[in-house]
């Protein structure tokens, strides 16, 4: 309104009738989108935070209970458990993932022959639908049929129960995460490495320096910008695993404490036992998690982050 | 030369342990239950088993399921690309009152993880009647903050001038919208719509939770459910996972050059 009033003495008539024009379209486009994401989204946030102060089943009223939900939570083993496991979780399989990928997208920006047929193959598993993933490690993890434990034998190596051993199965679980996020990661490095300029390899190349103090000094500092990006999104998304686990280990299940994530703890919290006040608090608790993060990583980032060049 | 061999057997390797699983999958997809069972396992099935996907067809509704997946994807999908693209151009090119604050508010619910918004969600479809139908399915998933921010980055490397020139010929705003924004930004425009296709495919959570019946049951929790019945069936269930799948598969393989450049577009703006 305010920039109406100042525009108002420059402006000639018939220039304010086309601004109110502007405005009403502007107003008119955006109007569903505002509307959806106020009513699914922000709303919904919101109410979040509110209910995870209330006892509620769904269905009657929701009564309100304080720091009653938080405290529960703070002294309840299983979700203590959902916490760690989500940590330990995101801890190993984000700088697995990145790591490997990294290996891999130096190795095809050598402008190595079949690039885009290795590019395909490492993207399959990003595009396939993670529940079928999980079912299909299943299988491969089998103890007494599986392929993996098949082919350790063969080595006469130890053929664990994988995913029924509760001292091994996050780390089982952990490994085909990081098997279906690399793919994402490679073309995101990749696209990182080949924004460099070819121009300080040269220079480089031309003062004698090593291969390896070429990407000590060039290629890691340069990259950082897109590892920073990598490792921001890969945490999130990793804080939040919930298809995989629900897949290869079940829904009832003892063998579930030592993978139980808290989006799991979510799921069956409000969905199971139908305690929507519980379950919000700890998804707002999750958020809570995911905006520290995030927020650490952004106030680390000036420590190895480099945004020139 | 030594060093290209081995990057060469590095490279191999890597693709040999990202493609065996999908490998097995198909293989035990063609097994008899017999022969699934058997050690060692056989690579190669013995006898073709193709009856397997007929079974699968058989023993749960599957083609329900599949077209259930087709009218979430395509509802989300077209949605999307015209409420987003129609609230980026209004920020990429209309001046109102308010634009930035109503812009920063739209990217505030990037931050918001899936979940948090998941239990409110389910009483406010549940107010609305909607719970397991396909306006819950749906509906929600029209909206995209993620959308709108990266068509209104796109739409504002557009040369203004196109705009002048389109107004000089007494185009409207509405005629500037379609005649102008969209032809030219389709690369974002195919980004955005093979992101969301993808994302709702594979949606497992919330169909999970916004869904009772088994008619509504979307491919994701199809599969899963079918996981429950016939947990040791596994040429069966190689076979549901083969078939859910597959239409991503081979949309990625059409597709993969402007998936890898949309994303890739993600990573360079930081």
């Amino acid at each position: 309104m305010a920039t109406e009033k100042r525009q108002e003495p420059v402006l000639p008539k018939l220039k304010k009738s086309k601004i109110k024009k502007e405005v009403l379209w502007a107003y008119l486009f955006i109007a569903p989108t505002v509307l959806g994401l106020l009513v699914f989204y922000m709303f919904p946030a919101m109410a979040s935070f509110a209910l995870s102060f209330t006892k509620w089943n769904g269905i009657s009223t929701a009564e309100y209970v304080g720091l009653d939900n938080i405290i529960t939570l703070l002294n309840d083993k299983s979700f203590i458990r959902s916490v760690i496991n989500t940590v330990v979780f995101t801890i190993i399989s984000v700088p697995l993932s990145v790591i490997f990928a990294l290996v891999i997208s130096l190795l095809l920006n050598q402008r190595v022959k079949g690039m885009v047929i290795y590019r395909t193959l490492y993207f399959l598993p990003v595009v396939t639908m993670p529940v079928a993933v999980g079912m299909v490690w299943k299988w491969l993890y089998n103890t007494e049929y599986g392929l993996i434990n098949y082919i350790l034998g063969l080595f006469g190596l130890p053929q664990p129960s994988w995913l029924f051993n509760p001292s091994i199965s996050l780390i089982a679980v952990i490994l085909v995460y990081v098997w279906m996020t690399i793919g994402n990661n490679v073309i995101l490095l990749l696209a990182g490495l080949q924004g460099i300029d070819k121009m300080y390899y040269e220079a480089a190349q031309i003062d004698g320096a090593s291969k390896i103090k070429q990407f000590f000094n060039i290629t890691l500092p340069l990259i950082t910008p897109t590892l920073f990006f990598v490792f921001i999104t890969g945490m999130i998304s990793s804080l939040q695993v919930f298809d995989l686990i629900y897949i290869m280990i079940g829904d009832s299940n003892a063998l579930l404490e030592p993978l139980r994530t808290v989006v799991f703890g979510v799921y069956e919290t409000g969905f199971k036992y139908s305690q929507m006040g519980m379950a919000s608090a700890q998804a707002f608790l999750l958020f809570l998690a995911i905006l520290a993060v995030t927020i650490i990583q952004f106030v680390f980032q000036k420590k190895w982050v480099h945004y020139d060049g | 030369m030594k060093l290209k061999i081995g990057n060469h057997v590095l490279l191999i390797f890597g693709a040999f342990i990202m493609i065996v699983p999908f490998l097995w999958m198909v293989s035990t997809s063609l097994k008899t239950f017999g022969e699934s069972m058997q050690v060692p396992p056989t690579i190669f099935p013995k006898e073709w088993k193709f009856e397997n996907y007929a079974e699968v067809f058989e023993s749960v509704n599957f083609i329900k399921y599949y077209i259930n997946t087709i009218i979430l994807t395509l509802g989300r999908t077209i949605a999307q690309l015209f409420l987003c693209s129609m609230a980026a151009f209004a920020f990429a090119r209309l001046r109102f009152p308010f634009k930035n604050t109503i812009f920063i508010a739209i990217l505030s619910v990037l931050m918001v993880p899936p979940q948090v918004i998941l239990i409110p969600n389910y009483a406010i479809l549940t107010q609305l009647g909607w719970i397991d139908t396909f306006y819950a399915l749906i509906v929600p998933g029209m909206f995209s903050a993620f959308g709108v921010f990266l068509l209104r980055q796109f739409f504002m490397g557009i040369p203004k001038e196109l705009d002048e020139a389109a107004t000089m010929d007494g185009c409207s705003l509405f005629g500037i919208y379609w005649r102008i924004i969209l032809p030219n930004s389709t690369p974002a425009l195919i980004a955005l719509g093979i992101f969301t296709i993808l994302a709702a495919w594979n949606d497992f959570l919330w169909p999970l939770v916004m869904t009772s019946s088994e008619n509504m049951r979307v491919l994701s929790v199809g599969i899963a459910a079918f996981q429950g019945q016939y947990s040791t069936d596994y040429p069966l269930l190689m076979a549901g996972a083969v078939l859910s799948t597959i239409p991503m598969l081979i949309m990625f393989i059409f597709f993969q050059k402007h998936l890898i450049s949309g994303i890739a577009l993600q990573g360079v703006r930081r």
